[in-house]
């Protein structure tokens, strides 16, 4: 009995990490459409916030208040990654709207560009870049108006934005001779954040010995759940994003405003990256390779699910966090101890949690050959574009 | 019409006598590391003509062509590492696991020819029922992409936690092995893997040109541009789909085990989630649906790669990620595709010396004409 408890929890506290982290990917994915290779890099940013809360806590008047420091994490989490992700749609995704394999390479070009960022930014290097965008920004201004008129104002433009970066980089490396600038905030390495002594210690129910952490983590997506649910069912702006999911042209014909829907969907999907993010902190040391560690699996949740329905997102990861816990931990051996050799030697084979996930991913795919659009498929009589 | 034949010979012959100046050149005057180096960009370019084949040309973007690429390299590797060993010895590393017996899936990979089948056999066999299952399910788009994905990560998990059946995350060395009775690491070796290498990427060219010039390659670009449409037309997308897609794992599986020797390792980074999306890459920069430029934007974009890491390592995300975002949004058919439809010509309108046009001047510049043009290659999109 102590065994199956124990198994069902340490599952829902692996499921519980992957539903909020593949929640926020569910709003984007399910109701946009829009494959987003950069939400494990939003999670990431969402984890170095963070750590940059907590080190404002850790000193100075806020000192009093370290134990409470995790609860104002997670907004401002949600706030950097969602205008993060707000600026990605602004200027990347917008132009590719309905090319979905065209917006999978940007956003994994832009995953990229965030994890050297945050390995390498430093006072010097976000002066530079600030200096850039700034100078590219501005400098229109004080030329002519005819120049945007003419046949060569590409190439203009081109030039501009070529020139401001030769700039700002100019400025970074000038300013990098200064030792204090030239610090890197977080550098490559994995950083530490320190959970308070609240989240540290651990509860006895019926036996099982469960960490608060842990029961935080699953508190935490049981409340993003029913925010989200709640925000998508009850509120204007929700049923706004389900009626552009079912149709955009019919939406928009009735006066909502569909790119303020599409911006807003990807604040909040962005926003619950973030959130993931600081739950992932909770887990242990966090680097800037963190995205690529819950990027497939969070896909394979939602593909699981079933796209556009959060019920299926539930299922799906509480089930893929069980069976990967179940099949990783060898647990079953503890349950049925004599098993037949043959069996036992199987069950030995995969508990390991790589070659558990071996196992969990080839049953998805498994199943997805009988179910192709997932546990929850939407109904309708769409002819497959 | 003397002139026309010659001309047209030189055309056609010219490419040819290029590449084998270049080939018979290149070895006098690189140094054995930056030959090296080549080959290897090169063995590269195989697996992007590949890409090119099922993306470029069908529509279909995978994100695991490093299965296949990895399984190639790992044939060659096994058997490399068998044989040079003495009769009855095992390679080195079981014994650190404390294995006494060689595992039953090494036992073929003994013999040589099987070895030369098997390392594009399987990856062409795994790549084709992988394919079956998913596209008889009509899975495609987004969704084949990220179960490729996932399917690299099973492949990748399962070489990786494995020390006793291959070695696990250390992989297979194949620097101090012996082929011929030479080590595959020494510099003569090095040089006759380039030129094979060269010959079967033309090769591999060659059969890319072929499969997309005929029937086949409309039928390829029928699937991608509408499939249901093609399905209505009473053609089974699923055949086509499934063929292109083990033809491509196939190329792939070359491609590793060239890599592979060239190298001097095969391990299981080879399945790693960035290195399949590095090769999309290559094909879009270099141009999607040109083969050359997938070709080109192999040997390019690593040559690049290289060049910038021995300089300054900590850049080369950034540009690589930037590469990404221009390549999507500015430069949709990449390099050659840009080339080919005018790209030089509209940078010359731009600065006041439009290229001369072939028929009337004054209609060809009216903007008019011009916009018209546009669009309809916008349409045809």
């Amino acid at each position: 009995m102590t065994a199956l408890l124990d198994t069902l929890f340490n599952g829902l506290a692996i499921g519980s990490v992957l539903m909020l982290a593949a929640l926020g990917l569910a709003v984007v994915f399910g109701l946009m459409g829009v494959i987003n290779m950069a939400h494990g890099e939003l999670m990431m940013l969402g984890a170095y916030t963070t750590f940059v809360v907590q080190n404002l806590f850790k000193t100075g008047p806020l000192q009093g208040l370290f134990p409470a420091y995790i609860l104002l994490a997670i907004p401002a989490a949600f706030l950097v990654s969602g205008l993060a992700g707000l600026l990605l749609e602004k200027t990347v995704i917008r132009r590719l709207y309905g090319r979905p394999l065209e917006t999978l390479l940007a956003t994994w070009g832009v995953s990229l560009i965030l994890q050297q960022f945050v390995r390498s930014v430093s006072t010097a290097f976000a002066l530079g870049l600030i200096a850039a965008v700034v100078l590219a920004l501005l400098a229109p201004r004080f030329m002519p108006q005819a120049w945007w008129q003419q046949r060569w104002t590409p190439l203009l433009s081109v030039g501009l934005w070529i020139a401001a970066a030769a700039a700002g980089i100019a400025l970074a490396s000038g300013l990098g001779n200064v030792r204090a600038l030239d610090q890197p905030w977080f550098s490559a390495r994995n950083i530490d954040v320190s959970a308070p002594q609240w989240l540290r210690g651990s509860v006895d129910v019926v036996g099982v010995t469960m960490p608060t952490g842990r029961l935080f983590i699953i508190a935490l997506t049981a409340l993003a759940l029913l925010a989200v649910h709640w925000f998508l069912q009850k509120s204007v702006w929700g049923i706004r994003i389900r009626a552009v999911t079912q149709n955009r042209p019919m939406s928009n014909c009735l006066g909502i405003p569909t790119e303020t829907v599409d911006a807003l969907t990807f604040l909040v999907g962005s926003g619950l990256a973030g959130v993931a993010g600081v739950a992932v902190t909770l887990l242990g040391s966090v680097g800037p390779n963190l995205g690529g560690n819950y990027i497939v699996d969070c896909f394979m949740v939602v593909v699981l699910g079933g796209v556009g329905k959060l019920l299926g997102t539930v299922v799906a990861a509480l089930g893929i966090g069980i069976l990967s816990y179940v099949i990783g931990s060898g647990s079953l051996l503890l349950v049925w101890p004599a098993m037949p050799s043959g069996l036992n030697e199987l069950v030995t084979f995969f508990a390991t949690t790589s070659m558990a996930k071996v196992l969990v991913f080839a049953l998805i795919v498994v199943f997805l050959q009988f179910r192709p659009a997932g546990l929850f498929p939407q109904k309708g009589r769409m002819v497959e574009a | 019409m003397a002139d026309l034949l010659s001309s047209r010979a030189l055309r056609r012959g010219l490419p040819w006598v290029l590449i084998v100046l270049l080939a018979l050149l290149l070895p006098a005057v690189l140094p054995p590391f930056r030959l090296n180096l080549l080959g290897r960009f090169l063995s590269l370019g195989i697996v992007a003509l590949g890409v090119d084949l099922i993306w470029g040309f069908t529509g279909m973007l995978s994100l695991g062509q490093g299965i296949f690429f990895a399984l190639g390299g790992y044939a060659l590797g096994m058997y490399l590492s068998l044989n040079s060993l003495e009769p009855g010895q095992l390679p080195e590393f079981f014994s650190l696991y404390g294995v006494q017996s060689l595992p039953a899936f090494w036992q073929p990979f003994a013999s040589p020819l099987f070895t030369l089948l098997a390392l594009w056999v399987i990856p062409a066999l795994v790549a084709g029922v992988l394919g079956y299952l998913v596209f008889r399910n009509r899975i495609k788009g987004v969704y084949f992409s990220i179960l490729t994905q996932a399917a690299l990560l099973v492949f990748f998990n399962f070489f990786n936690g494995q020390q006793k059946l291959i070695n696990g995350t250390n992989g297979l060395k194949t620097d101090t092995a012996r082929i011929f009775g030479a080590l595959v690491g020494s510099d003569a070796m090095q040089r006759n893997l380039f030129w094979l290498t060269v010959v079967l990427a033309v090769g591999a060219f060659l059969l890319c040109r072929w499969l997309t010039s005929g029937r086949f390659g409309d039928a390829l670009i029928a699937i991608r541009d509408d499939e249901p449409r093609m399905r209505f037309t009473g053609y089974n997308p699923t055949a086509y789909k499934t063929l292109v897609f083990a033809v491509a794992g196939a190329l792939a599986g070359i491609s590793g085990a060239l890599y592979t020797v060239q190298s001097g390792i095969v391990s299981p980074q080879f399945m790693a989630v960035p290195f399949s999306i590095e090769m999309v890459i290559w094909v879009a920069v270099g141009g999607r649906g040109t083969l050359i430029g997938a070709l080109l934007g192999a040997v390019l974009i690593n040559y690049a790669k290289s060049l910038v890491s021995e300089a300054l390592p900590e850049t080369w995300l950034f540009i690589q990620g930037g590469l990404f975002l221009l390549v999507v949004t500015a430069l949709p058919d990449g390099l050659v595709g840009w080339w080919r439809s005018g790209g030089p010509g509209h940078i010359q309108a731009m600065v006041g010396w439009p290229p001369l046009a072939a028929t009337y001047p004054e209609l060809d510049l009216d903007p008019a004409v011009q916009a018209e043009k546009a669009e309809l290659e916008g349409g045809a999109r």
